[in-house]
């Protein structure tokens, strides 16, 4: 029913899809063959870069004694609560800071001054106020996400398309009406993006705090392998925590796309 | 009367300097009476009906209306929201002051059916042209039944051909449901075709330069008024009003 041409310009697109799929495997599968292959021929050291087959070794001996969905369930957990705690105190405060602009003013020198001040100097205080436990992870990692959420979604707040609010005005609606009506679904897209810079910003939160205090989770493997200089582990816990953000971060997307 | 304007002012106050935006404007607008408002750009024309529609504060004069009159108003461009429904974007207005009811959404559906809509009821804005969006904003405004109409600019995100026919619908539109209206215009053969009255405006601070009844041979719809051997002879009266210096 279509012509050849539409036909022909169809196929160009599976092609080009296929293709691109193809080369991002391609890509990964190479990297794993030739870091195997520079291991086995010895052209690099295995004692400090590891080799695909020892990071699956160490993969499967973790799971044999037990304790690999411990440490990733650990990571996981402390990684969504603060996720989930960061993105809702963000997105309250933010709302606070659009309905109440003078406030808003008022707060501008200090969320600035607290967005620029590298959290992870707070670590030891965090760990005075809240002990060497999963609470310091939370909070470490709820200080880095919060202040930036609550920046770029007040900033997206604020920005709500002017003659919208005059519609919405001209109907007079209150203060929560506009918010729930108008500003809260039009801001859905950047408030998914705030989400996406957030779990980024989290795992570095709770890998920082695992560093720093844990008897648990993936930053706590990588810190254990590193003190016994097991360059195997340190590496495992890499790749674990990269294949965690990656499915994180297409929850979210798919969340996305859902709505 | 329905509506009756006096000694308005406005002055907009920035850090440097105050700016009159609008002086001395008074004047009455009749029950189900079209009234047109054109001027130079730039003065004042829309400060006036967001006056008008309570958005904005006057400095000095006074609006007197009728008992309970409802206003609905018609902003430049349509802002629907994207992620609604047509069927709830025109639900918007009665949403937001708590009245719908199954008799109102009857109403609103009614609309729909009567401007042509009834199918893409459930459709998102998208999916519809630029003149039935004005059409759904416009249903929008005449949900929450409101007796008088403020139209700023309404047409102006339309090209030429949609901006000829949509204006002819929401003309055939208001004189159908028996509502008056002030619409503000940069258009002068717009105000033209579509007026009961002109007023023109001058440069700002906007004063009244001269209102004109619009008497036309064989007066129905704004395409057709445009061939009324009249039209020409206001035009050219209204331009010279407007004084353009380019």
């Amino acid at each position: 029913m279509f012509s050849i041409e539409h036909k022909k310009y169809l196929r160009n697109i599976k092609l080009r899809k296929f293709f691109i799929r193809f080369f991002q495997i391609f890509i990964i599968v190479l990297l794993i063959i030739g870091w195997q292959l520079a291991a086995d021929l010895g052209f690099i050291n295995t004692f400090i870069s590891s080799s695909p087959k020892a990071i699956l070794n160490t993969i499967i001996s973790l799971y044999n004694d037990g304790s690999l969905f411990h440490h990733l369930w650990v990571t996981f957990y402390e990684v969504t609560v603060s996720f989930v705690i960061g993105t809702l105190i963000g997105i309250v405060i933010a709302t606070i800071l659009w309905r109440f602009k003078f406030l808003a003013n008022i707060l501008d020198p200090y969320l600035t001054v607290l967005n620029s001040l590298p959290k992870v100097s707070l670590g030891p205080i965090i760990i005075i106020i809240a002990g060497a436990g999963t609470g310091s992870i939370i909070l470490m990692a709820l200080f880095i996400s919060v202040i930036i959420t609550i920046i770029n979604v007040h900033q997206a707040f604020m920005n709500t398309d002017q003659s919208k609010i005059r519609l919405l005005q001209s109907f007079k609606a209150t203060h929560s009406q506009m918010f729930f009506k108008l500003v809260l679904p039009s801001n859905f897209n950047n408030i998914i993006s705030a989400c996406k810079v957030n779990i980024g910003l989290v795992f570095i939160g709770v890998i920082m705090g695992e560093f720093l205090v844990s008897k648990a989770g993936v930053g706590y493997l990588i810190m254990y392998g590193s003190q016994i200089f097991n360059l195997n582990l340190v590496m495992t816990g890499i790749i674990l925590l990269a294949i965690m953000a990656s499915l994180m971060y297409y929850l979210i997307l798919f969340i996305e796309k859902r709505f | 009367m329905i509506l009756s304007i006096k000694d308005l002012r406005k002055i907009y106050h920035t850090k440097q300097n105050e700016i009159l935006a609008v002086d001395n404007f008074s004047f009455d607008l009749k029950e189900g009476e079209f009234v047109a408002i054109v001027g130079p750009s730039g003065c004042g024309k829309s400060t006036i009906l967001s006056i008008l529609c309570g958005l904005d504060k006057p400095s000095s004069g006074t609006i007197t209306t009728k008992d309970n009159l409802k206003f609905g108003y018609m902003l430049q461009g349509d802002n629907l929201f994207e992620w609604q429904t047509i069927f709830k974007n025109c639900l918007l207005g009665l949403e937001l002051n708590n009245e719908v009811t199954p008799e109102s959404k009857a109403y609103v559906r009614k609309l729909l059916k009567t401007y042509g809509l009834e199918e893409f009821e459930n459709a998102y804005p998208s999916n519809l042209s630029g003149g039935m969006r004005q059409r759904v904003s416009l249903i929008r405004t005449l949900a929450t039944k409101p007796d008088l109409l403020f139209l700023d600019e309404p047409f102006s995100a339309l090209d030429y051909q949609s901006r000829l026919a949509v204006s002819d619908d929401v003309y055939k539109i208001i004189k159908k449901e028996k509502k008056s209206a002030i619409m503000v215009t940069h258009d002068i053969s717009e105000a033209i075709s579509m007026a009961d009255r002109v007023i023109v405006l001058s440069q700002r601070p906007s004063t009244i330069k001269n209102i004109y009844e619009i008497k036309l041979t064989d007066k129905s719809t704004p395409i057709n008024n445009r061939k009324a051997k009249e039209f020409a002879k206001y035009y050219d009266l209204i331009w010279k009003d407007i004084d353009y210096h380019v």
